[in-house]
């Protein structure tokens, strides 16, 4: 499944070439106060202080099991854990770079929570480069996302009277809230992304998400669906 | 609030705010949920102010939300990043201002990598040559909107209509605020006030007559956890975290929230529509919610802007009974008018949650 041709002599070598991990990786010393604030630990089965001390054990199985897990997927990235560190480690910060391996080698399509990086990455890279926000009105159903209420459902059924009513240009020329960003500027997004990896990463996460599509005997859009909305319950602290 | 002690270390993480020449970049955010807080900052800080607030129509999202969500690489980040401090550069100006918690903690981060890694810079303003042909400054000041309406809250002040003071006891009214975990949790010298007791909105809530909150979840994520809200999958996350700050406010009987992130204020909002729908709990009172506002709806309110000008109608929670606390004047039938007071329907009413 993995692209085993990709993979580094040693993961933990490769971390510590990740600035987030040379920021967020100190000498651990277990004591659990990133676990006793995050708010992932209190809902998922997570513990942050057991996946820094993992990596402190610089066991390459280990980090592949690591990587190949739900586990890394659970942090919600807040921050919380490094303004109590008392040695100044950033377990968020080594999440990220263990995310970012898990990414690069494919390995993120082994778990349930790893493999709804292809629909994150449609959604976010698609609006990136299609209007130049990371959220826009042309891709936030509210189908999707019932949560929003009636009131969001009145709103995006008047969407262009509600926003012009809100003071907003939506798609307009010239600056303001929602306007609709120059095709130059869109470009230059675009050239950003080619020059700096991030049109490389969507073709890796598409690629690999296609192979663990087919292992699983699923066509490539139901298994995007699944990956945006299932979950089994056996990642919750009960 | 027992301010003893806080006070001190208030007085140890201040920052310098210069008064003044802002280069301005919008929030993806809040320009979808919140646009007329937008609308509001330039309104206020330009005309009500007088301050010079430049935007550019050229400027785009900072990734930051992609590069939480696991999405973009860092480098293909702080490229976006650097374009921007390009288009400030070229504007003329130095001092940075974005109207998002998740992009200034993506400045703070970069700038800071920046400062201990030179040579990923250096990488940097190589790629955005490639890309762009362009070249930048790095920003000589980094505000958040709120640090300057917190820095300008004497001001605003001054000119009030009305004050958060309930109109019928004269007493303040309980304000808890919501900071953002990306304002100071990772540079708590970035923030006023710093990470664990912040300054910026509770020098708001105190300039403007209320009465600050201190309850046991604070500092708590509102939940919002970037995959743990974009994907459907994850959202039970999201909504456990603000029911856990609910549970934890509600002994104290907050009359408001007011809160510093672009989405902080949709998910403390929309999850106590939700948590009313799921289970028929409220925490306001009557089987009311709580009102949950931005930094601008509220100076809004009190420098006496209709409050649907303000955007208030896209709340999920009723601000009335709010309004009716301070004596804000306003007309319920307006409420959901487009623009030239043109129909266009109202929502359905929520099944558990009051709504007017």
């Amino acid at each position: 499944m993995n692209n085993e041709d990709n993979k580094p002599k040693n993961l933990f070598d490769e971390l510590c070439k990740d600035y987030r991990f040379k920021e967020g990786f100190h000498t651990c010393i277990n004591c659990g106060t990133c676990t006793a604030i995050c708010p992932a630990a209190e809902f998922y089965k997570y513990d942050p202080r057991k996946i820094v001390s993992i990596v402190q054990t610089r066991d390459d199985q280990q980090i592949e099991e690591l990587l190949k897990s739900d586990t890394i997927w659970y942090c919600g990235e807040c921050m919380s854990c490094v303004t109590r560190c008392p040695r100044k480690n950033g377990p968020g910060l080594v999440i990220i770079a263990l995310r970012d391996l898990s990414a690069r080698l494919g390995y993120f399509t082994e778990s349930e929570k790893g493999r709804q990086l292809l629909p994150l990455t449609h959604i976010m890279t698609g609006n990136i480069l299609n209007y130049g926000y990371c959220v826009h009105p042309k891709s936030f159903k509210w189908e999707d996302h019932k949560e929003s209420g009636p009131v969001w459902k009145w709103h995006t059924e008047h969407l262009e009277q509600s926003l012009a009513r809100q003071g907003a240009n939506y798609m307009g020329d010239g600056p303001g809230i929602l306007r609709k960003i120059p095709q130059e500027s869109l470009d230059e997004l675009k050239a950003i992304f080619d020059v700096t990896g991030g049109t490389e990463r969507i073709r890796i996460v598409e690629k690999y998400s296609k192979l663990k599509a087919e292992e699983m005997g699923m066509d490539f859009e139901e298994y995007e669906k699944q990956a945006f909305e299932y979950c089994s319950d056996k990642h919750f602290n009960h | 609030m027992i301010t003893q002690g806080k006070q001190k270390i208030w007085s140890d993480y201040q920052k310098e705010i210069p008064d003044d020449h802002w280069y301005y970049v919008r929030s993806c955010i809040r320009q979808n949920f919140f646009p007329a807080s937008e609308k509001m900052f330039t309104e206020i800080t330009r005309n009500v102010l007088g301050k010079d607030i430049y935007e550019t129509p050229h400027h785009t999202t900072c990734g930051g939300i992609a590069y939480h969500c696991d999405t973009i690489p860092q480098e293909t980040v702080m490229t976006i990043v650097a374009r921007q401090f390009a288009l400030m550069t070229e504007a003329g100006y130095e001092n940075y201002v974005p109207s998002c918690i998740t992009s200034f903690g993506n400045y703070c981060e970069i700038l800071e990598t920046w400062h201990e890694f030179p040579e990923l810079e250096a990488k940097i303003r190589e790629n955005l040559w490639k890309a762009c042909k362009r070249e930048f400054k790095k920003p000589k000041y980094l505000a958040h909107t709120s640090d300057l309406i917190y820095h300008w809250r004497n001001a605003i002040a001054a000119k009030a209509k009305y004050h958060l003071v309930n109109k019928e006891t004269g007493e303040p009214l309980k304000i808890v605020e919501h900071i953002g975990c990306h304002y100071a949790k990772m540079f708590p010298s970035k923030g006023v006030g710093g990470a664990e007791y912040p300054y910026v909105l509770a020098g708001m809530i105190e300039s403007w007559g209320g009465q600050v909150v201190d309850y046991p979840e604070r500092r708590h994520c509102c939940g919002y956890g970037f995959r743990q809200y974009h994907m459907k999958a994850n959202r039970g996350y999201s909504v456990s975290n603000t029911w856990k700050k609910f549970e934890s406010m509600e002994p104290f009987h907050p009359d408001a929230i007011i809160t510093n992130c672009p989405g902080c204020p949709y998910f403390l909002d929309r999850w106590q529509y939700v948590i009313a729908e799921q289970t028929g709990k409220t925490y306001g009172k009557d089987g009311f919610g709580i009102p949950v506002f931005t930094y601008e709806e509220l100076a809004g309110l009190i420098l006496g802007y209709d409050p649907w000008d303000l955007g208030m109608q896209l709340h999920q929670v009723a601000v009335e009974p709010f309004l009716d606390k301070i004596g804000v004047e306003y007309d319920p039938k307006a409420k959901y008018l487009g623009l030239n007071k043109e129909d266009i329907m109202r929502p359905e009413l929520p099944k558990s949650i009051k709504c007017c």
